[in-house]
Formats: structure tokens, sequence, C-alpha cells
């Protein structure tokens, strides 16, 4: 506990809050390193998501057979569904923590525009807990006999749909972070929004594997990506206060 | 003072003991015009209408099936204006209303998911299709199933009730997007969906419906409408009751009941 206190956004030096308050970058950076160290101190649970991910991967060569020509022809569709189920659970604990102790009812009162307090720890949630995911695709590819190049279009469109569905889910997190319960609602609510993204990004998916272009699926997801980066923060800044609040 | 007139009664009705005595004199004279225009719909849908040259009989469950699909979306664009309104005005009311659209909202949409597929089994020969109609439908569903889902995990019901119509508005925003992205898939897929594009032709580009089959639909559509503002009245009722339990009005309605 001792050693999380001072990592706090508002725990910056005093002197220096004086001399220049309100910095947005530096409570930006704070957040960052807060949630960095909070993540490697508890850096076994980082590790959960990959361990789903693997055994999902290695239960379908049992269900279906191992014949690779199969296998192949569906592993691209395989991994992006798994990579959406391995993040759900992260997802639901986003800002649990941070309401129960208090400092959610920190970032209303901050100076700082609470959306980017909440895009902040959208981004530093993606790096700790899926970035790691798309890192052993190239493994859980080779176990499902997913075809070399291939490989680099479904890295490139998980790139750019796991970005856009935390961004997502952070505004479902923070609506359900109030909750009783979320476990299962928050999957009830998250795939509608999920739809599309996994439309996009199995389209690309599937024009890379029949040797047809695959660029214009992957320029909707990043125009997508690009316009909940903007719009997604102030959705979820309006959720957190609807937690936070009464 | 005339000019002020509208919006002086709609404060008025904002008021729950004056909406809940305006709801109960309404909702009956509602609900019995539902049921009338229910009733000559029908006959004139199963009865009257003549069967159609391709599809025969089973053609007739769009009496059903259409109303629905149209009250599913318009009871969602309902919810989510009245969510609007409690997320920026906090009035209790709208709460209360947004909340009490849902169950009814979602009624409707499976409903059209039942009887869709009831037809289309005998004419397409498939229970089911991923068609972006039917797939919009589907999460359309979803989203309804999400907010009442949401509403009723939190302890604190304004607060519930406050999320669930965020949740809304973002659906809003979401269900376009479905739709037309399931509508790229599917002309990605070539697949079984110009059998579909037959039937809502039916309603689209050339509406060749026969007057005889049009006037039974619109008069389902205008009887599901009434049957919704009897419901939407009744519900919210029992809801603003529950929600002010504790306040005088309701005390004296619970004292003298008649009063």
């Amino acid at each position: 506990m001792a050693g999380t206190a001072p990592l706090t956004a508002h725990a910056v030096p005093a002197a220096r809050e004086v001399a220049r308050p309100a910095n947005a970058f530096a409570a930006c950076r704070a957040l960052l390193r807060r949630d960095f160290t909070l993540a490697w101190r508890r850096r076994g649970e980082l590790f959960l998501p990959l361990l789903y991910a693997v055994i999902v991967a290695a239960l379908f060569p049992f269900a279906l057979g191992p014949d690779p020509q199969l296998l192949g022809r569906i592993a691209g569709g395989v991994l992006l569904v798994i990579v959406v189920l391995a993040m759900l659970p992260a997802l639901e604990s986003m800002f649990r923590t941070d309401l129960d102790d208090g400092t959610l009812e920190q970032w209303l009162l901050a100076p700082q525009p609470l959306a980017l307090l909440a895009l902040t720890r959208v981004i530093a949630h993606w790096l700790t807990t899926v970035l790691p995911l798309i890192v052993v695709m190239p493994l859980l590819g080779a176990l499902l006999d997913l075809r070399v190049d291939v490989l680099p279009v479904l890295m490139l469109a998980l790139l750019l749909a796991t970005p856009l569905l935390v961004l997502l889910g952070a505004v479902l997190s923070a609506l359900a972070a109030g909750a009783r319960r979320s476990g299962i609602l928050l999957a009830l609510m998250l795939l509608p929004l999920a739809v599309p993204v996994v439309i996009f990004a199995a389209g690309a998916i599937a024009a890379a594997q029949s040797g047809m272009p695959y660029l214009a699926p992957l320029t909707w997801l990043a125009a997508a990506l690009v316009l909940a980066i903007v719009l997604a923060p102030l959705a979820c800044a309006a959720a957190l206060r609807i937690a936070v609040e009464s | 003072m005339s000019r002020n007139y509208l919006p002086h009664w709609l404060h008025w009705l904002g008021s729950p003991p004056n909406f809940y005595r305006f709801a109960g004199a309404v909702r009956p004279w509602l609900l019995a015009a539902a049921l009338v225009t229910a009733v000559i719909g029908l006959y004139g849908g199963l009865v009257l209408a003549p069967p159609d040259r391709y599809q025969g009989d089973a053609y007739r469950i769009i009496f059903i099936h259409v109303p629905s699909a149209w009250m599913s979306l318009f009871i969602y664009a309902t919810m989510a204006v009245a969510g609007l309104i409690a997320l920026v005005w906090r009035i209790k009311l709208a709460e209360v209303v947004a909340m009490e659209c849902a169950p009814i909202g979602a009624a409707f949409a499976l409903i059209t998911l039942l009887t869709g597929s009831l037809w289309g089994r005998p004419m397409w020969g498939t229970w089911w299709t991923w068609d972006a109609r039917l797939t919009s439908e589907l999460v359309l569903f979803f989203i309804y199933l999400g907010v009442i889902g949401l509403y009723n995990a939190f302890e604190d019901r304004r607060r519930g009730a406050r999320a669930a119509s965020l949740l809304a508005l973002v659906g809003v925003v979401d269900l376009p997007i479905v739709h037309y992205s399931v509508v790229w898939w599917n002309t990605l897929h070539q697949g079984s969906t110009i059998v579909l594009t037959g039937k809502h032709s039916l309603f689209g580009a050339s509406p060749e419906i026969a007057l005889s089959m049009l006037w039974p639909l619109l008069v389902m559509a205008l009887a599901t409408h009434l049957y919704f503002f009897a419901s939407i009245l009744g519900r919210t009722r029992v809801g603003l009751l529950s929600l002010e339990s504790g306040k005088q009005w309701v005390r004296n309605l619970v004292a003298e009941p008649d009063a």
C-alpha cells in the first residue's frame, strides 16, 4: 500500500505543483507510471490472458481434428475471436479498483480533463494486457497452421482492432463500474459494439488468405480507431461521472 | 399566456403524481383503441386480404412481423430520446420512461426475430441466415438486453437508469454502423441474400404491394403503437410508484386509493 500511494497523479511534489499547476502532460505521465508500476507488481496476472489464449488455441485442433488445411483456413478468424475473449476479463476491472479506493474521485477533482486521464488509462491498459497477446500471435498462428504470409495482416488487423475494442470497452467498463456485478454483463454489452470491428478485421484476414487486396478493411479500421480515440474518452468520462456521483 | 400553455402543461406532467393520475386516466382508452384496431387489422390481414401469388398464405405473417420490426426501432428511438432527457436534465420521469421502454422494445424485437424465423423456414428453407436485416435486429435485441441488464445491476435505481441511458445512446451510434458493416460483409461473401432482397423489395424499391394488403398492415402498425403507448404508461406508473414509495403522495394514495 505504501508503495503505491506516492504514485498517484496527485502525489507530484508540492513545490512543482505550485510552480506549474495543472500540467496535463505531467499528470498523464504520472498516471502511466503508476499503472505500469501496479501492473509490474502484479505481473503474475498479466500472464493469465496469455495462458487463456494458448489453452483455447490448443483445444481447437483437438475439437476439429489435426487437419492442417482445415485449421489453416479457420485460423485467422479463430485467433481474432480468441483475442477478443481473452481481453474481456481484464476489461471488467479497468476502473473497478480505482472506484473502490477513491482514486476516481480524485480524477474528477483534478484540474486535468477527465477524458484525457481516461485515455491515458486506456493506453496503459492496452500496453499491459493486450499487447502481450499480439506478441504471442506468431506462436499461436504456428499452433493452428496459419499461413506465414497471412500472419502480418493478422497482426496489423489486431494492432488496429484491439485499441478500438479497448476504447469501446473502457466506456462500458466505466458504465458497469458502479454496478454490483458485471462479468457476463460486460460481454453482453460489448457484443453489439464488437460486431463491426470483428467484421472488418476478419474481412482483412479473409481477403489476405484468398490473395485479394486487404487494405480497404484495414483503412476502415484505422478510420474507426481515429474516430474512437476522439469520441470514446468523452463518453468514458461521462460514464465515470455517473459511476462516481451520488 | 396562451403561448406558454404547452410548456406549462409538459412541466405539470413531469411531476410524478400528476403523471400517475394522467397516465391512469388515459391508459384504458389507449388499450381499448389498440384492441379494436388490432381486431380490425387482423381481420383485414388474415381474412379479407387475398393470398399472395408467390407465397400463398404464408406471407400473412407480415401483419405481425413488420409492425413488430417497426416498433422495435420506434421504441428504441423513444428510449434514446427519454434517456438523453434523463442525462441532460435529470428528470426522474424521463429515467423511468426510458427504462420501462427497454423490456417492451426487447419483446417486440424478439417477436420480430421469431416470426421472421417461422416465415423463413418455408420460404427460404432455413430458420436463420446472416443477412444484414436479421443480424441488425439480433444486435438490436442484444442492446436491449444490455440496457436491461445494466439497469438491474445497480443498487441505486436512478444511477442505474442514467448508466443504462448512456448505453442506449451509445447504441444509437452503434446500430447504423452494425447495419452497414453487415451489408458490406454480405457483399464480400456473396450468398443466398438475393432471396431476402426479393422479400423486402415488396416494401422497398418497387412497392408492388396491393392496397388490400397495405391497409391491414398500416392498421396493425397503428394498433402496435397504441398498445406501446398504453403499455409504457402502465409500466411507468408502476415504476414511479416503486421509485417514489417513500414520498407523501404515494402514502396518500395507499391510504385512500380512490382520492
